[in-house]
């Protein structure tokens, strides 16, 4: 039999990531990803796959997959509840499959997504070097539908030598982001409001980006920003005053002011806010200062139209 | 040159205007500083995005070191694109630029346009350095939806959506040229530094 994982069910979205495709955002192309790339680093770890392998990005549980083969895998993020054959199995450990065992995720506790990685990596065609599906864009495996069957990679000669990983779950109460300021902050009229106002995830958040309610950021005047490169982790403010913090499938530009970006380690945590849950967000001093922030530039003019 | 924070893993590089951008962001691809990911320009700002860990200060430093040579920016080649010149919004262009129909055909194709940088979507690209006279406002309200090959206009800039999508461009035609195919190296049609140039299709 091929070394195969079969989709029986899946709930709200079930999609392939790995860690993205970097270095394209000249051509306009994200890097996608996985939105919690600890959880899924940790998940390949675990079954000794390369950290970056292809592994499935289970939002709110309700994934149900059938071995085709003997098959080794883990859980890791969200702490969805997990059986095979109706026997529960923990998080964070290393789990086998025989040909034919079902393994199924109900929706987790805390937290919004489960990464379910399998010894071999998920083995879909990548496009433009990635198996990662950016929802913003388009690009790559289309999301987990039942009946689908996920071809999975020769198993690596390395095997799985850790039984179980301690990790904290995904909290339930407030989570505390930190951030660095800028770079647009002086476009907001009070960026210190962001700190202050205790906010809430809206049910419109998805992987392109948290949307906030519980307040609003006034802009301190009509001067717009030129769309300029946007980062994972951006806090951008829209017009309406109510910010959104990009995560991984954000555009690769955007025009709207960035008051503060949120620490990459932290952007993993944000991804496991779930909607209505709190926010808060807390200003770090940027690693390094512009001491003579400007330089004479040699460039010419002549050069604007290209010649 | 400024240099803005942009979070833990990245530097957003402010300058004058175009030609800066795209000497810098030739300089760093050509210099290659150690831990950058990703180099990203846009109308003002060079964004580099780096490997977590990376010393940021040490990079900050090379970048503000960087020789800014024009020279050193690659042209591209030209690609024809064929257009239809039947946009919903030609009668409003004309009408903003006090050109008639015609003439606005005319100005658009009538110059190579500058191929500047890409985001807002996979394969569009921002065309600079067109006819003066063409430069529009956005519409005030954006359409819900705007096919796949529309051709618009909005401020200094030209550009063709590659997918369907929302969008407040003032559309002045359409094409059938595919800007857009992942099966294709390099997938898209339009790379920063090359030229376009608009040919009338049909009437």
């Amino acid at each position: 039999m091929n070394r195969a994982l079969e989709v029986l069910a899946v709930g709200p979205s079930a999609l392939v990531q790995d860690l993205g495709r970097p270095g394209r955002g000249g051509a306009g192309v994200g890097r996608s990803g996985a939105a919690d790339r600890a959880s899924l680093t940790l998940a390949n770890r675990l079954v000794a796959n390369d950290e970056g392998a292809a592994a499935v990005e289970v939002l709110l549980g309700g994934l149900a997959v059938r071995a085709a083969s003997l098959l080794t895998v883990a859980l890791a993020g969200a702490p969805a509840q997990a059986s095979v054959d109706g026997t529960p199995v923990g998080h964070h450990s290393v789990i086998t499959l025989r040909a034919g065992a079902v393994l199924r995720l109900a929706a987790p506790p805390t937290g919004l997504r489960t990464y379910l990685a399998v010894h071999g990596g998920i083995d879909v065609a990548p496009v433009l070097g990635s198996r990662s599906t950016d929802t913003l864009s388009g690009i790559g495996p289309p999301p987990l539908q039942a009946g689908d069957v996920l071809p999975i990679g020769p198993e690596p000669a390395e095997l799985p030598v850790i039984d179980v990983a301690p990790v904290r779950a995904p909290p339930g109460e407030t989570v505390v982001l930190r951030t660095v300021a800028g770079p647009r902050a002086e476009f907001v009229a009070d960026p210190t409001e962001l700190t202050r106002i205790t906010w809430t995830a809206s049910s419109r958040s998805d992987r392109i980006g948290i949307r906030l309610e519980g307040g609003r950021l006034r802009r301190s005047g009509d001067e717009e920003v030129p769309s300029e490169g946007m980062v994972r982790g951006a806090i951008q403010v829209p017009p309406g005053g109510e910010p959104v913090v990009f995560l991984a499938d954000h555009p690769v530009t955007g025009g709207y002011p960035v008051v503060a970006t949120v620490c990459d380690a932290d952007v993993d945590h944000a991804a496991q806010v779930r909607p209505g849950q709190s926010v808060r967000f807390v200003i770090v001093p940027a690693a390094w200062k512009d001491p003579s922030a400007t330089v004479r530039s040699n460039v010419s003019t002549s050069t604007a139209s290209g010649g | 040159m400024k240099v803005l924070p942009f979070g833990d893993v990245a530097l957003l590089v402010e300058v004058d205007g175009l030609p800066e951008v795209l000497a810098l962001a030739a300089a760093v691809r050509t210099a290659q500083p150690a831990g950058v990911l990703d180099v990203v320009p846009a109308a003002r700002t060079v964004l580099l995005t780096v490997r977590p860990g990376t010393d940021l200060a040490a990079l900050r430093r090379t970048v503000v070191g960087l020789p800014l040579d024009p020279a050193s920016v690659r042209e591209g080649a030209t690609v024809e694109i064929p257009v239809t010149y039947d946009g919903p919004d030609l009668a409003e262009v004309a009408r903003l630029t006090g050109l008639d129909e015609s003439e606005v055909v005319a100005a658009h194709a009538g110059t190579p346009w500058r191929i500047a940088f890409g985001g807002f979507a996979p394969g569009f690209a921002y065309l600079t350095g067109g006819d003066e006279r063409l430069r529009v406002p956005r519409r005030a309200a954006p359409r819900t939806a705007v096919p796949t090959g529309a051709v618009g206009l909005a401020e200094e800039f030209s550009g063709i959506y590659p997918r369907p999508s929302p969008g407040g461009w003032q559309l002045i035609g359409s094409t059938e040229a595919r800007l857009w195919d992942p099966d294709r190296d390099p997938p898209a049609l339009l790379e920063p530094g090359g030229w376009v140039r608009f040919v009338v299709e049909g009437t």
